[in-house]
């Protein structure tokens, strides 16, 4: 069943569309998630992107197309078979999603106490995660709700981290974050992927990962309008780039801006 | 004017239908999910002293005022026939086959029941569900079956203590506010209430234990849209579930009957 794909590719998405009551969120999206390597998807807000990547890691159902992780379709699995494709994946939630009612020791240490270690056995693998995504030891036993943002998110990370994955889906890393906490948080996603050799897909609205990525692929209306090198995004003459990474009302890009656009 | 009657009734019948559907297959994945994987035993305890212990003062607040109101109307109606001896045993059957279990239900769901689904909901709404799912831990073993294991089986050992105090509130009453004589409320009591009254009652506990926990658990994990969605599927989890509860006395009655 397990056939590995010809190219470099971890992630094949081909023709993926997703409708909600009748309203189509993705209208055939295709992109290739090179393996070991950051990629970033950009776009507007609302434009689908958390919908994209919860459908990639199976959490959504898509509406038609196909999903090939390491050559396996995972849109054709059913719910129990799912863990086996959440085995390679790691997922940051944008509100980093920890469990309230745990302390920051049993949020990240949590896959192992539901496997039968007990929270004294898991301190020393947590530490380590911790360590890992530097936060302090004083954080241990604290809530979620004692904590700020940027340190939930890597608590977030932490978590996932411990489930050794082969893939990292970051879903809005830095959204509601202060420009210093995203520049710890950037290079933090950096660090983990050059030591861990780790395929990073992050969604993102901060222009700044730039600086770290990989490639680039930009959401518009429901499609990829444009891939490429990170690092050459700055140069590029797409226009819808162009238009997005400059934050300009001109261009093709003209949901919701029209009026304000008229103005100008 | 007919056509959109129709059409009303069609959409109400298959909305029905898509309710039921959806609470049946949750219902077999949670039977499966049992059967299959190992209970969470700490985490049903730990729901167990939530649901129950913490339900324990209502409960007995619950059975007293009943136990009392009971004996107080019980008397008014069998003094017009001369029937004072016989006050103890109409309030134990009311309160041990029918007023104890119900009561204890329906507290129960108002307290516990809207409590899970609130706490699922907003689960739901802040992606815990979802970060649970992708650390491939099963939601339900984890949240679902402690929930509707620990209330199946608190709310007979609730019920028990409902039981008793609403037999003490008629005794109170009748003894120390009518001033009857306890010896006929004990002796009605010892000659007219049998063991099957009380294991009856208990059998409905556990059923009224099973679906307020199952319906709160379901409604909490359909929650959606935000904090409006976790107040309508609270409030629908606590209306269906006491509904269900009512409409389960009636056919659980019937079918103790035969037992």
């Amino acid at each position: 069943m397990k056939t590995k794909t010809p190219d470099k590719s971890k992630i094949k998405v081909i023709d993926l569309t997703k409708s909600f009551d009748g309203h189509m969120v993705t209208r055939g999206v295709n992109l290739d998630i090179p393996e070991g390597e950051m990629t970033v998807i950009i776009g507007r807000s609302g434009e689908g992107k958390s919908v994209l990547l919860k459908q990639i890691i199976g959490l959504i159902k898509p509406s038609s197309g196909k999903i090939i992780v390491d050559g396996i379709d995972i849109t054709t699995l059913s719910e129990d078979q799912l863990n086996i494709c959440f085995e390679k994946f790691g997922y940051v939630f944008q509100f980093a999603a920890l469990l309230d009612s745990l302390n920051v020791l049993e949020n990240i240490g949590i896959t192992l106490i539901e496997n039968g270690m007990s929270p004294d056995e898991a301190l020393p693998i947590v530490k380590e995660k911790l360590a890992l995504v530097q936060l302090s030891e004083d954080t241990l036993y604290k809530y979620p709700s004692e904590l700020s943002g940027g340190m939930r998110k890597r608590v977030g990370l932490a978590r996932t981290l411990i489930t050794h994955p082969e893939i990292i889906l970051y879903d809005e890393p830095t959204t509601g974050l202060d420009p210093i906490t995203s520049h710890v948080i950037h290079e933090l996603m950096f660090d983990m992927q050059k030591r861990l050799k780790v395929t990073s897909v992050i969604i993102s609205h901060d222009i700044e990962i730039f600086k770290y990525a990989d490639k680039v692929a930009l959401l518009n209306d429901g499609i990829i309008e444009y891939f490429g090198d990170a690092k050459t995004i700055w140069d590029s003459d797409n226009p819808y780039v162009y238009q997005f990474i400059r934050g300009l009302l001109k261009g093709p890009i003209t949901k919701e801006i029209m009026y304000y656009r008229d103005r100008a | 004017m007919i056509i959109q009657y129709i059409d009303l009734l069609g959409a109400t019948v298959l909305g029905i239908c898509d309710i039921l559907g959806r609470f049946t297959l949750f219902l077999i994945k949670t039977i499966k999910v049992f059967l299959t994987y190992r209970p969470k035993v700490a985490k049903t305890f730990a729901q167990m002293n939530r649901i129950g212990v913490e339900s324990l003062t209502i409960i007995i607040l619950t059975g007293l005022f009943t136990g009392m109101v009971l004996a107080l109307q019980t008397y008014i109606g069998f003094q017009r026939v001369g029937g004072e001896q016989l006050i103890g045993a109409v309030v134990a059957l009311g309160i041990i086959r029918e007023l104890g279990p119900v009561l204890t239900g329906l507290m129960v769901t108002g307290r516990a029941g809207s409590a899970i689904t609130a706490e699922i909901g907003s689960m739901v709404i802040t992606e815990q569900i979802d970060a649970l799912k992708t650390l491939r831990i099963n939601t339900f073993q984890y949240l679902v079956i402690p929930r509707i294991l620990a209330s199946t089986v608190i709310l007979p050992f609730l019920t028990v203590f409902s039981m008793i105090f609403g037999i003490i509130g008629g005794y109170i009453v009748c003894v120390h506010v009518l001033e009857l004589s306890h010896e006929d409320y004990e002796s009605s009591i010892r000659n007219y209430v049998e063991l099957a009254d009380i294991r009856g009652g208990l059998i409905k506990a556990a059923f009224f234990g099973f679906i307020l926990s199952a319906v709160g658990t379901y409604k909490g994990m359909g929650t959606s849209g935000g904090a409006r969605g976790v107040g309508m599927a609270t409030t629908q989890s606590v209306v269906a579930g006491s509904i269900l509860i009512l409409i389960a006395n009636y056919f659980l009655t019937k079918m103790l009957e035969h037992l």
